[in-house]
């Protein structure tokens, strides 16, 4: 059970992150709805490649060969990378949505719903 | 020169990543010089990759071969090094199907870079959008070349970002920002899932290469989990009904020039769906499921689109709605295909052509379709089709141009759109009647939808003051109608030689696999 936490984590995470990018109103929370579902992806990527007792995976002085998997370790790393730029793009979108409509409601940009 | 050919051939895969990466930040040195260099280093580096993209497809269609290129190793040709079982490294996979998609994307992103000479002339900030569009190009070349799954991720990635910029590119406007952001917030998510089942795939079979992995896969309940994350992201980002919301506002906010090269991003998602349909679940029966699923979205998406086409008011966003309807096309006879795989019949082989068929031809019709519209806006700054009118006087050329893509989206046969359609309507018409009737009546409600752009816009009293556009948008729009009336006239050398492979390449899972397995 307690090795299914970190799943149980991954799944909530995204949930939440789901219902915050579905819900909320605002620009940046959305950003931040979508930060959420990042760090669950990632969360569980790591969860993957985790074993109990084990050590970074770094040969030189190792005290034990029980290692954890480098792999999903280099795809977080890849893929918080990419998340950063991609926030970036979504927060500079938003200023931008904010000098030409004056809000940051959702709601009120309806300008392409017709 | 033969040598050069055969390391171009050899080193193809890596240059045609490598090529317009290495351009796209050269050119922001390049528009220090003075605008005009920049403008021909941009189209002389998209014309290289395109050079080196038609060799391979070349050499790719006349041997029926496959290339692999593994990145990292002092062999590249060999995808497991001695001693190694599974292939660690990256490896690009190009087949039949891989080098059609980058043909397409390669073309429009040629096409795109001559139209924005003049079409972009006017803005500033012009080496950011080079930069993008060459950005734009590399990612779309990776997603449709790579043959390892967190790679392809890292290039769906790249697209998206590189799209969203260029949708946003006119920050002035509200408008296009707003699109950009729905676009960006969608293609994101959607990449999030795909790496999430990338990790489920991942932590099941230990593997991230995609032959690899369509080895091992064994299809539990994980697995489905996966495939139905895979389906729906990727959906998303191809604009298929019901996803398609952000895609008449990205497709009608962007300028016409990136538009088209959206359209080639859009496809190069739906290729990733027909590959991961194909090749990493195609030995399994039950994906007969996706594939009905497929139909019914295919014909939402035909219904969907013409009749939101029929509502709007916008130039673009009509043929962006109709856009959506062209991809519920290439959907419907990929989904047929794939519900049929299994049963081998000869039109389950019949429809998947069509829909590859359709892919390119969807691509050359509502592209050069997008290109007339920026067109028109170029020379009257309207958008709206009330205002329009009378177009035909002064602008003689583009309303050629739009009568030919206007035909082709149609499927009016001598247009390269009536060859693919027909394609699907005779394999749907063996699954259900009803699927190929709904489609020939949409195709209809399409001629529909153009006959009013043509007749608002290009005839009547003229409304708005107008002259043809520049030479080199002519050009960028010749070469596309140039393009459309050869497969039009001569389908069955286009469907011989580059369709057929390419969906022999897809059906063929085993080929893909044993190329890298070697012989498993």
């Amino acid at each position: 059970m307690i090795y299914n936490i970190p799943f149980i984590a991954v799944v909530l995470l995204i949930l939440v992150g789901l219902a915050t990018v579905i819900f909320k109103k605002n620009l940046i929370k959305i950003v931040i709805g979508i930060t959420i579902i990042e760090s669950g992806v990632n969360l569980f990527l790591i969860t993957l490649g985790y074993r109990e007792n084990s050590v970074a995976p770094i040969y030189t002085f190792a005290p034990s060969t029980k290692m954890v998997l480098p792999v999903p370790q280099a795809l977080a790393l890849t893929s918080i990378v990419i998340g950063v730029a991609v926030m970036a793009l979504m927060l500079s979108i938003g200023v931008r949505i904010y000098r030409s409509y004056k809000t940051l409601d959702v709601r009120k940009m309806r300008r392409l719903r017709e | 020169m033969v040598d050069i050919i055969d390391v171009l051939l050899t080193h193809g895969p890596a240059l045609i990543i490598a090529v317009p990466l290495f351009g796209a930040f050269l050119t922001p040195l390049i528009s220090r010089l003075n605008d005009k260099a920049r403008n021909i280093f941009v189209i002389a580096v998209m014309g290289l990759t395109e050079f080196i993209v038609l060799l391979l497809a070349y050499d790719i269609f006349t041997t029926n071969g496959v290339h692999t290129y593994t990145f990292g190793s002092k062999q590249p040709l060999l995808t497991l090094p001695s001693g190694y079982l599974v292939p660690v490294r990256i490896i690009f996979e190009i087949d039949g199907l891989s080098i059609f998609m980058g043909i397409i994307a390669v073309t429009l992103a040629l096409v795109a870079s001559i139209y924005s000479w003049s079409f972009m002339r006017k803005e500033d900030g012009l080496d950011k959008y080079y930069t993008l569009l060459l950005l734009l190009t590399t990612g779309m070349l990776g997603m449709v070349s790579t043959g390892d799954m967190f790679n392809f991720f890292v290039f769906l990635e790249i697209t998206s970002i590189a799209s969203a910029a260029l949708v946003a590119f006119r920050v002035n406007k509200g408008e296009s920002q707003e699109a950009a952001f729905k676009y960006i917030v969608l293609s994101s998510i959607g990449a999030l899932f795909v790496l999430f089942a990338v990790a489920i795939l991942y932590g099941q079979y230990d593997a991230l290469n995609i032959a690899t992995l369509a080895n091992r896969i064994r299809y539990t309940f994980l697995d489905k989990v996966a495939l139905v994350l895979l389906v729906a992201s990727l959906g998303m980002k191809a604009g298929i009904v019901p996803m398609h919301m952000w895609l008449p506002d990205a497709y009608g906010e962007a300028p016409a020039s990136v538009t088209i090269a959206i359209v080639a991003a859009t496809q190069a998602s739906l290729y990733a769906l027909i590959r991961m349909c194909f090749t990493l679940y195609g030995g399994i029966t039950s994906v007969a499921t996706i594939g009905w699923i497929l139909i019914i979205l295919a014909m939402a998406s035909i219904f969907i689109g013409v009749t939101m086409a029929l509502l709007q008011s916008d130039f673009k966003r009509m043929i962006a709605y109709a856009a959506v309807a062209e991809i519920g096309y290439m959907v419907l006879g990929i989904g047929v295909g794939l519900a049929l795989l299994f049963s081998r019949t000869p039109y389950s082989v019949k429809a998947i052509q069509g829909g590859i068929f359709h892919i390119i031809n969807d691509a050359l019709d509502v592209g050069l379709l997008f290109l007339v519209a920026g067109a028109v806006f170029y020379a009257t700054k309207e958008r709206l089709l009330d205002r329009l009118g009378g177009l035909a006087r002064n602008m003689r050329y583009s309303t050629i141009f739009f009568i030919i893509g206007a035909l082709a989206v149609a499927g009016m046969p001598p247009m390269n759109g009536f060859a693919s359609k027909l394609l699907i309507y005779e394999s749907t018409y063996q699954v259900s009647p009803i699927l190929a009737v709904v489609a020939i009546l949409a195709s209809i409600l399409l001629l529909a939808v153009m006959v009013k752009i043509f007749h608002s816009a290009f005839m009547g009293p003229p409304l708005v003051k107008a002259a043809d556009v520049p030479k080199t948008m002519l050009i960028a729009m010749a070469i596309l109608a140039a393009l459309i009336i050869f497969f039009g006239l001569f389908p069955n050398i286009v469907v011989e030689n580059m369709v057929k492979p390419a969906a022999d390449a897809l059906i063929n899972q085993a080929t893909y696999i044993s190329q890298v397995l070697g012989g498993v």
